[in-house]
């Protein structure tokens, strides 16, 4: 054994010792730090489930709001006023997004693509409230009024820049020669995007579209300025009202969202600052139900990823 | 590298054609590919024998995939990329104005490195290619989907699954649907780029053998690292090296046995033998 060997040698034992120390130290801190991060999650989980629990009912989902002072009720216009707020959100934001991402995956090096990853990054980054404001000053004083359709328009631009970068990444993890795959049996551009290079993404890309719509789901200060409230929106009145009038399904979709809406932030915004308790238990169960509803879209996206890709690996 | 070196390339004048066998589908004359200002590849020469398998070999970088995707003018996606020289099929010119790259990718299939299936079912991806020419009748892409799957041996393992995704196969599986896809567009000559090295060595020699049965009704252009698999393969053999400057060259095109057995350049024989590369 040469001088080295020795020396490398004289502290074995010790050293094993030390790093079965720094070994365990580290792992304890790092799942303690770990454990620590989970606790607001859980927390606010179990608390919204037990304190908005207590109030939830099937009348909760079936009823309009009652006034002040009569008891039960529900919160049908906020259920409704939501889907139809992210419904056009949806419909505003993903066409444009989709679009915009194929040219910045496809071209991502022109002055146009640059541009338009930086603006992206910028706008991901412009507060809801500011949002809001925009979609004030351009849809709502020109119409005259508060609008679903504003409101839907506000929560597009919230959605646009995670759509677009979503979109854009998993365009980019296709791997090339798929492409070429398709570009070498005389497929053209079009025809690869549309039957290649999209497929190939759809997984990531629609989870891209429902971690957005999550999101949107959930905003609030865009609708503030945008939709303003209303506990008498019903779309089954509205429905209802349109076909004896006979009116056109248009004339009905359109006064849907035309019209001041409700929605389930705006609700538990409006009900939690009242000084009426059974209001305040009330925005518990809307808080119940806006939760339920961003998480039961979450985990959904995440399941249908799972068995997607499950099934195209066999 | 010394002026020796430098003399001895610009003097590798082979013959671009081994003579008395046979008809050249692809000649290559004169050819030289830039990536932007960097030439990729410098006084190619050599003819493709028909129905006949040619292995091009060469050590990294010496630019055999960017010789091979030439053939099919593949090299036309990459930006920046410009081609001089001519390259015909048939004797026709397919870097001439005005011919459809649709028609030439037809007539030249490609089949990559990584199986790389569409994500589709194994009857989509091997009829995408002849939906794409305007075949729509079910009974005729029934026919060719069955003859192509055929002709890459893969017919009984997939017979009864034909619509579950192709994905779901394995590797060496996806390489011989990726070929039953290129084969489906009944092109003339078939461009490999190393289409057995992500496989293990059954697999490998699956698609070793398919392609002795290939060669009856295509001429094959095969790039390969591996010195058994050209040996084994191939009837000619091409062999590159980059020169001083970068570019890639051909420096000894023969019949597969002369090259392995009787080499005439002193690095062919150092790189067959594998004293280098």
């Amino acid at each position: 054994m040469s001088h080295f060997a020795e020396l490398m040698d004289r502290n074995r034992v010790s050293r094993g010792r030390q790093r079965k120390v720094a070994n365990a130290t580290m792992l304890s801190l790092t799942g303690l730090v770990t454990a620590l991060a989970l606790i607001p999650l859980f927390w606010i989980i179990g608390y919204v489930l037990i304190r908005g629990g207590k109030n939830i009912n099937l009348d909760f989902f079936i009823h309009l709001p009652r006034p002040l002072g009569m008891t039960g009720g529900g919160v049908l216009s906020a259920i409704e006023g939501t889907l139809v707020v992210t419904f056009l959100a949806a419909l505003f934001a993903i066409p444009p997004g989709v679009l915009a991402a194929f040219y910045a995956a496809r071209y991502p090096n022109t002055p146009l693509g640059v541009v338009l990853r930086f603006s992206t990054d910028v706008l991901s980054g412009v507060p809801s409230i500011v949002v809001g404001l925009f979609a004030y000053s351009a849809i709502v004083v020109p119409m005259g009024h508060y609008s679903g359709l504003a409101g839907g328009a506000a929560l597009a631009v919230i959605m646009l820049p995670t759509i677009i970068r979503t979109t854009e990444e998993m365009l980019k993890l296709v791997p090339a020669t798929l492409r070429e795959a398709s570009l070498g049996l005389g497929a053209p551009e079009w025809k690869t995007s549309l039957s290649v290079l999209f497929p190939a993404a759809s997984s990531g890309i629609v989870t891209g579209f429902l971690l957005a719509l999550a999101r949107a789901a959930g905003e609030t200060a865009p609708l503030l300025m945008t939709t303003l409230g209303n506990e008498r929106f019903d779309i089954g009145q509205i429905f209802r009202a349109g076909v004896q009038g006979h009116k056109s399904v248009f004339t009905i979709l359109w006064s849907i969202v035309n019209q001041p809406v409700d929605s389930l932030p705006l609700a538990l915004w409006k009900y939690a600052q009242q000084p009426y308790p059974e209001r305040v238990q009330q925005a518990w169960a809307v808080a119940l139900v806006l939760m339920l509803f961003v998480l039961i879209v979450n985990i959904s996206a995440r399941v249908w990823i799972q068995n997607r890709s499950r099934r195209m690996k066999g | 590298m010394d002026m020796e070196m430098k003399m001895e390339i610009s003097e590798s004048v082979y013959k671009p054609i081994v003579e008395g066998d046979g008809q050249a589908k692809v000649d290559v004359k004169n050819l030289a590919v830039y990536y932007s200002k960097f030439r990729a590849l410098a006084d190619i020469n050599l003819s493709v024998h028909e129905q006949k398998i040619t292995a091009i070999i060469g050590p990294s970088g010496c630019g055999k995939s960017t010789l091979l995707r030439s053939f099919n003018r593949m090299n036309d996606l990459t930006p920046g990329c410009r081609v001089q020289g001519a390259i015909s099929l048939d004797g026709e010119d397919i870097y001439a104005p005005g011919v459809d790259v649709v028609d030439i990718r037809r007539r030249v299939g490609m089949v990559f490195q990584r199986p790389n299936p569409f994500p589709k079912s194994i009857y989509g991806n091997v009829a995408y290619g002849p939906r794409l020419y305007g075949i729509r009748r079910k009974s005729d892409l029934d026919e060719i989907v069955e003859k192509s799957i055929r002709q890459a041996a893969l017919w009984d393992e997939v017979k009864d699954k034909l619509h579950q995704s192709g994905l779901s196969l394995s590797g060496g599986q996806q390489q011989r649907l990726c070929i039953a896809r290129a084969l489906a567009v009944e092109p003339e000559v078939v461009l490999m780029d190393e289409p057995a090295s992500a496989l293990d060595p059954i697999s490998t020699l699956r698609i070793e053998e398919l392609m002795q049965d290939l060669k009856k009704e295509y001429t094959i252009i095969i790039v390969t690292h591996n010195m058994q698999q050209a040996a084994r393969v191939s009837d000619y053999t091409a062999m590159m090296m980059i020169d001083d400057q970068r570019a890639g060259r051909m420096i000894e095109y023969d019949r597969t046995n002369t090259i392995f057995t009787r080499p005439k350049d002193k690095r062919t024989e150092d790189y067959v033998t594998g004293r280098f590369g």
